[in-house]
């Protein structure tokens, strides 16, 4: 049995602690907006927050969460997220969609520690966000507006 | 994708009639051709429709009070309105343009939209520009949809304002209507949803007027934003991989490791050990591993023991492939495509001759979200979910699969995580699949068969490899005066039912489509195609033959302006002859990206352009090196002529999103194979893009009053050769091979 908090409330799972956090949480706590995208943290569709730092949960055991923080797509509620949020629908960002809840949790890391990213900054930490649809450009101008609302 | 062909070829293709299951959904093919028939649905059969295949009873059931004036509409009191999306939504945005047409004909207020996607009925939903079979391809769904869209959004403005006149006791002509509100004289007003019962009631006009497009208020117009960007910037939206049912089971299946290997036997002993493993069953596509999720699933199926039989397992490697390529272009032969009777003597007359083999790889269309469905048998019928590109396939091959009539499957068609034309395809392989695991575990359960990313990208479906040869004989003036073409590879569309319509002569026209025909006057040519077969099943990608056609000719354009002595746009708009539209998407390519100005040392331009999909689409791309040699693209100025632009933004989104696809080929892209088995299997070696390798875009869009073409493909062929051309003057070295990765480049 694992306990770790999952977006703020508190969730014991009984499952294989080897087993990818991604899993758990699509599977067993049934949060689907996690994305599976390539298993080996090369796309970044799973990236969560753990203890506030996106982390691909495709690589990281049950085990590993054990006492700690996660935060989902699902459980987004900050303010950069919610700028983040907010420029990515104003702007129509996305087009499949698939692996914008990652590409979104990371830009929210992003901002949280980092209000005003240059483009060097937003290169390196979203660049192991994969978006085959090719939305960066919008993914960019998108995290540049969120910052603007962030620190007017 | 697919192109323009005939019902007739179609049905060609789909098992032969015996009637039996032949009800009013029973999809065979005499009744395929009789519902084709009778919906009007057969190539170049224009507008108006066939109102009677549009009864509102065939939309499924209308709640009493709702107001359905055809398939595509649907108005409840509450004031929502409903349109039924017949286009799959893959990231393109069909479902946001189809919608904006109807809003735009109904004058409803785009707040009050909402949508929801067709079920397989090709009589209702067929697309006339895939021979009346209801798909999603070849760039075709605003293009096929735009007529039909206006009539439908049209005929139920034309019916609120009967009902509004009628209640009133004014006439119609004294009404307005604007976002979703009849205004009248006197200051009446009335929402669509207060007369959604009373338009229920009234007959269904055959004739109605369309706005004058000065009129439009939401076509063309950039304020028209996408329906589906708060679901996907959520987590909200639902795709395949999040579909919940009661009890649903996940399923992987052990593949076989090499094109052509077969299963000898296997040992489920371990595997059925594995928690969470509930069934280990033999299906036609290997081993399926079924559990209560995924990751059991993999742990199961990582305890098989597996015996195959590699004995004819192949392509032995797509290097010898190569060689054989070559070695067949050298040789000659092959069909005919396109021969000038001076050929011979034109080519005899050269001064001098350009020749150049140009080789590319198998391409994998790595969506983002790996092939999946889910299939559940259950009180004699099937039921699946999953993304549906193209439901008349899907539809009868689930139904064969699951050895029912077709009247007993219902498809539930939902939104993927990308295709690239990946999940358009006549063998409906993903859904098959999962059909096949829901039939082999024997009880009535729903079961998701997922893939891994390694079994999508190792599963076969790619662009084909090719190899072009190319020979052009110049006169005295440098100017071509015979042009000699052979293309070797895989025909895309062979295996295909639409092989009767899009193969003529032996020549497939979507091997060859951009080399002939083409925009540009080739003097003198000698066209030939060469199509052998492998294992590796093909299939179209983003923008097709173009993806390839493109690249040659346009890189070859280049080498033969430097050879006159020419600027490569100038030379370009000498070879075209009544090409207005091609001629003006280079210019304002041109003009936009200041093609005359000079630039910084150490970067270059290149243009190149390419018409596919009935669309022009030019660009310029502003290239530089880094310091190991490798290419680094830093800007591209797009101009795309498409018609009348319905979602300018989204034809913007298209333009950037074709670069960055077309980007992540030009680089990487390179599906290698040995004894069988692709080397690449995921993103660490199958490289595509990322962020900080995406150029800066600039998309222009040229103002047109023409029918609206395609814009999902035509942005990906012209990016390669124009920044081969940069390349080229900037280090002298021309491209022969792709992806770029393959050469080390060094400035001149």
């Amino acid at each position: 049995m694992v306990t770790f908090k999952l977006n703020g409330e508190t969730r014991e799972v009984d499952a294989d602690p080897n087993t990818p956090l991604l899993w758990i949480i699509r599977d067993d706590l049934g949060l689907t907006g996690t994305k599976y995208g390539c298993g080996i943290a090369q796309c970044g569709a799973c990236t969560v927050h753990f203890e506030g730092a996106p982390v691909r949960s495709c690589s990281l055991p049950l085990a590993a969460a054990a006492g700690k923080n996660i935060t989902t797509i699902e459980g987004l509620q900050s303010k950069a997220a919610q700028a983040v949020q907010k420029a990515w629908i104003s702007m129509d960002v996305v087009q499949c969609g698939y692996c914008q809840s990652g590409q979104i949790m990371s830009a929210v890391a992003l901002l949280e520690q980092n209000a005003r990213p240059s483009d060097a900054d937003i290169d390196g930490a979203m660049a192991g966000n994969i978006c085959r649809c090719a939305t960066y450009q919008r993914i960019r101008a998108a995290i540049h507006a969120a910052s603007a609302e962030l620190t007017a | 994708m697919m192109h323009m062909l005939d019902s007739a070829s179609l049905a060609e293709w789909l098992p032969d009639d015996t009637d039996a299951a032949d009800g009013a959904t029973g999809f065979t093919r005499r009744g395929f051709l009789k519902s084709a028939a009778a919906a009007g649905f057969v190539l170049a059969v224009q507008l108006p429709l066939a109102r009677k295949a549009f009864a509102a009873a065939d939309v499924g059931i209308v709640p009493p009070g709702d107001f359905a004036p055809n398939a595509f509409i649907r108005i409840a009191p509450d004031n929502t309105v409903l349109f039924v999306i017949k286009h799959f939504e893959m990231g393109q945005g069909a479902t946001t343009g189809l919608a904006t047409i109807l809003a735009e004909e109904l004058d409803a207020d785009w707040s009050q939209v909402r949508t929801e996607y067709a079920p397989a009925n090709a009589a209702l939903y067929g697309n006339p520009m895939v021979g009346g079979a209801q798909g999603t391809g070849g760039s075709t769904a605003i293009a096929n949809s735009w007529m039909q869209m206006r009539e439908a959004g049209a005929t139920a403005r034309a019916m609120l304002v009967a009902a509004a006149a009628q209640r009133w006791k004014v006439p119609a002509d004294k009404l307005t209507v604007s976002k979703g509100v009849i205004s009248g004289p006197g200051g009446k007003k009335a929402s669509f949803g207060e007369l959604a019962d009373a338009a229920a009631k009234l007959p269904v006009p055959t004739e109605v007027a369309l706005k004058d497009p000065k009129d439009f208020v939401l076509v063309g117009k950039t304020a028209t934003r996408r329906l589906d960007s708060k679901a996907k910037s959520t987590g909200t939206a639902m795709f395949t991989i999040d579909v919940k049912l009661p009890g649903l089971l996940t399923a992987v299946i052990a593949r076989p490791p090499a094109f052509g290997a077969r299963l000898k036997s296997f040992d489920a002993k371990a595997a059925k050990a594995v928690k969470g493993v509930t069934d280990v069953v033999e299906v036609p596509e290997g081993v399926a591993v079924v559990a209560t999720g995924m990751w059991p699933a993999m742990q199961g199926r990582k305890a098989l023991k597996l015996d195959w039989d590699l004995s004819e397992a192949g392509p032995k490697s797509t290097e010898a492939m190569f060689a054989d390529y070559k070695a067949l272009a050298a040789k000659g032969g092959g069909v005919t495509v396109q021969r000038a009777d001076d050929h011979a003597a034109q080519m005899k007359k050269a001064a001098k001759t350009i020749e150049a083999v140009y080789e590319f790889p198998y391409l994998a269309h790595a969506a983002m979200e790996p092939m999946n469905c889910v299939a559940w048998l259950h009180d004699g019928v099937l039921e699946t979910w999953g993304g549906h590109q193209f439901p008349t396939f899907d539809h009868m091959l689930a139904a064969k699969a699951a050895d029912l009539p077709m009247d007993k499957v219902t498809l539930h068609t939902l939104i993927s995580g990308g295709s690239f034309g990946r999940r358009a395809n006549s063998w409906s392989d993903f859904t098959v699949e999962a059909v096949h695991v829901a039939k082999a575990i024997k009880r009535p359960v729903p079961v998701r068969v997922q893939q891994t990313r390694e079994d999508d990208m190792r599963g076969g479906l790619y662009r084909p490899q090719y190899v072009h040869a190319v020979k052009v004989g110049l006169g005295a003036d440098q100017r071509p005066l015979a042009w000699q073409h052979t293309i070797v590879g895989q025909s895309i569309i062979a295996p295909t039912p639409l092989a009767g319509a899009l193969i003529k002569d032996g020549v497939d026209e979507t091997t060859v489509e951009g080399v002939w025909p083409t925009p540009y006057t080739l003097p003198s040519p000698d066209i030939t195609l060469q199509s052998p077969t492998q294992a590796v099943r093909p299939l179209w990608w983003r923008s097709v033959g173009n993806t390839h056609t493109g690249f040659v000719m346009e890189t070859m354009m280049d080498e033969l302006a430097a050879a006159a002595g020419q600027d490569p746009l100038a030379f370009r708009l000498a070879m075209l002859k009544d090409q207005p539209r091609f001629a003006g998407v280079l210019k304002l390519a041109a003009e936009k990206a200041g093609w005359d100005q000079p630039l910084a040392k150490g970067k270059a331009r290149g243009i190149a352009a390419q018409f596919s999909f009935h669309s022009y689409v030019a660009q310029v791309a502003e290239v530089s090196l880094t310091a190991d040699g490798r290419p680094k693209v830093e800007r591209v100025v797009v101009a795309v002529d498409c018609g009348v632009p319905v979602n300018p933004d989204q034809i913007v989104a298209q333009m950037e999103g074709g670069v960055g696809f077309a980007l992540a080929a030009a680089l990487y892209g390179e599906i290698e194979i040995e004894n069988g088995t692709p080397k690449q299997g995921n993103f660490d070696s199958y490289r595509v893009l990322r962020i900080n390798e995406m150029p800066k875009v600039e998309v222009h869009i040229v103002a047109s009053g023409e029918a609206p073409t395609g814009v999902g493909e035509p942005g990906v062929p012209p990016l390669a050769p124009a920044v081969a051309n940069a390349l080229a003057k900037l280090t002298g070295q021309r491209v022969r091979r792709l992806p770029l990765s393959r050469t080390t480049f060094r400035l001149t």
